[in-house]
């Protein structure tokens, strides 16, 4: 009857899941909200000021929609390796 | 193949139909949220989900060299052993399958092999405490973790996207589910698929075909993969229903948390360690998104069904493989009888099914009726009553705008 429970990685799975899920739908939704307001200020205000937070945000979401594809590369590699 | 006896024929046909109905018991873990929010119409995500499980099938260069993981001495195993923890596995997938309850493919096959390593040789060929350690333990700990997870990233999301429109943030969340999902799908394919592909290479070192410790030939591999790609394609529409919209209703926010968990804890515990049931944590995820969401509920009576199919899974496939096993014991005749037992059991679970159909048309309704429950052709659902509707009357075929029914952006 070996009954040997590994405790650590299981402390461990439940801290990586816990960040890794928590992180990157924070990421994404900074990302998805980014592309919204984006979308909101090119539609709304077509001064000069409008047209820089837009260029801000957009480029904020591109940044965070890149950091969720490469983990989603690194969670196929996972998978394939 | 020359060496190919009946029995070992029946055993491969046997476990490649196991196969194919863990693929559609499983396809609800990667595509319930994402056809119950309308990411995905209900074909394009199944379509999806079974390309993703035949790569993954593919993909994957580690052989199983073990199907049971340690839980019973696989030296010396019988043929027959097998092919009556199969029909154990299959009959058990099947019913909760008509019953519409999400539970583990591999806790059936556990189950069934222990049932039939305990008829077969008794105690000494079972380690009971690896059942605690591979099968309890991982059961247990996956809904909390995917749960918990899955609960905080919904209210992260909703808190960040609390001044956005949700028109506005559809096609994203839409994208990121389906991502998820993917991933879900894949690395269902690989660890799945693996283990049919596992089982038969034991059937064939049992049966003498191959020599032991030999990697699985071409056709296993592609057999395998086929079969849990088909299962999957044709979709358990039944089990989809229950986890996309029967537990509780998800939003494309939560859907994409829910599945974004059950990805994560998946890949997660896989490669830290300490696996966790893959379908535990699918539902946990979109229990726990369900009620990261203000004013979102789970209908526990639905969620209570499914723990108990849980709890009785190992026990029932168990049960019904030590019978098979008693048979398959008596020689031939028994194995044919336990043979036609299974054609018999199954045909009958499915004109159950037909009787009720649920199929891509209907997978959305919220309706988690018993299966005989009554169908009132005029329904009148309150919108005050939309926390628990499992009690009330399922909507007629095609109706639309039940209050009820999840938004869609």
């Amino acid at each position: 009857m070996g009954m040997k429970i590994d405790w650590a990685a299981l402390g461990s799975v439940f801290g990586v899941s816990l960040a890794a899920t928590v992180g990157l739908v924070g990421l994404f939704t900074l990302g998805v909200v980014g592309l919204a307001r984006h979308e909101s200020a090119t539609a709304t205000t077509a001064g000069q000021g409008g047209a820089g937070t837009a260029g801000l945000a957009r480029a904020g979401a591109y940044a965070c929609f890149a950091l969720c594809v490469a983990a989603v590369a690194y969670g196929i590699r996972l998978i394939v390796a | 193949m020359e060496h190919i006896t009946l029995l070992l024929g029946i055993v491969i046909v046997t476990a490649l139909v196991f196969d194919f109905t863990n693929g559609f018991h499983d396809t609800a873990n990667a595509m319930a949220t994402t056809i119950s929010t309308g990411a995905l119409k209900p074909r394009t995500a199944v379509a999806m989900s079974a390309v993703l499980n035949l790569a993954g099938a593919f993909l994957s260069v580690e052989v199983a060299r073990t199907i049971s993981g340690g839980l019973i001495n696989e030296n010396g195993i019988r043929t027959e052993v097998i092919f009556a923890a199969l029909v154990g596995a299959i009959l058990w997938n099947l019913l909760t399958w008509l019953l519409g309850l999400p539970s583990s493919s591999s806790h059936a096959l556990f189950g069934g092999l222990i049932g039939a390593t305990l008829m077969s040789v008794g105690t000494s060929g079972v380690n009971g405490g690896v059942v605690v350690t591979k099968v309890l333990i991982p059961a247990l700990a996956a809904p909390v973790v995917a749960g918990l997870a899955a609960l905080l990233a919904t209210r992260l999301t909703y808190r960040i996207g609390r001044r956005t429109d949700d028109r506005a943030t559809a096609k994203g969340y839409r994208a990121g589910q389906i991502a998820s999902a993917g991933l879900v799908s894949l690395a269902h394919g690989t660890n799945d698929a693996q283990k049919t592909m596992g089982v038969i290479t034991l059937a064939l070192v049992t049966g003498g075909v191959l020599a032991p410790g030999s990697n699985p030939p071409l056709w296993v591999i592609v057999s395998a993969g086929t079969a849990i790609a088909l299962g999957t394609y044709l979709g358990g529409w039944r089990i989809i229903r229950t986890m996309g919209t029967g537990l509780t209703d998800l939003r494309p926010q939560q859907g994409f948390a829910a599945q974004t968990s059950a990805a994560t804890v998946i890949l997660a515990s896989s490669h830290l360690g300490f696996s966790l049931s893959t379908t535990q944590s699918c539902s946990g995820a979109v229990m726990g998104a369900g009620l990261g969401r203000r004013g979102g509920t789970v209908r526990w009576s639905t969620a209570g069904r499914m723990f108990a199919a849980w709890g009785l899974t190992l026990p029932a496939a168990g049960v019904v493989a030590a019978g098979a096993e008693f048979l398959t014991g008596q020689g031939s005749w028994g194995v044919s009888v336990v043979a036609a037992l299974l054609v018999v059991l199954s045909g009958a679970i499915w004109l159950a099914a037909r009787r009720r159909p649920v199929d891509h048309t209907n997978v959305n309704e919220t309706v988690t009726g018993e299966p005989g429950a009554r169908t009132a052709p005029a329904v009148t659902p309150s919108p005050a009553s939309a926390g628990d509707l499992s009690t009330t009357i399922p909507a007629p075929p095609g109706s639309t705008g039940e209050p009820a029914r999840t938004a869609r952006v």
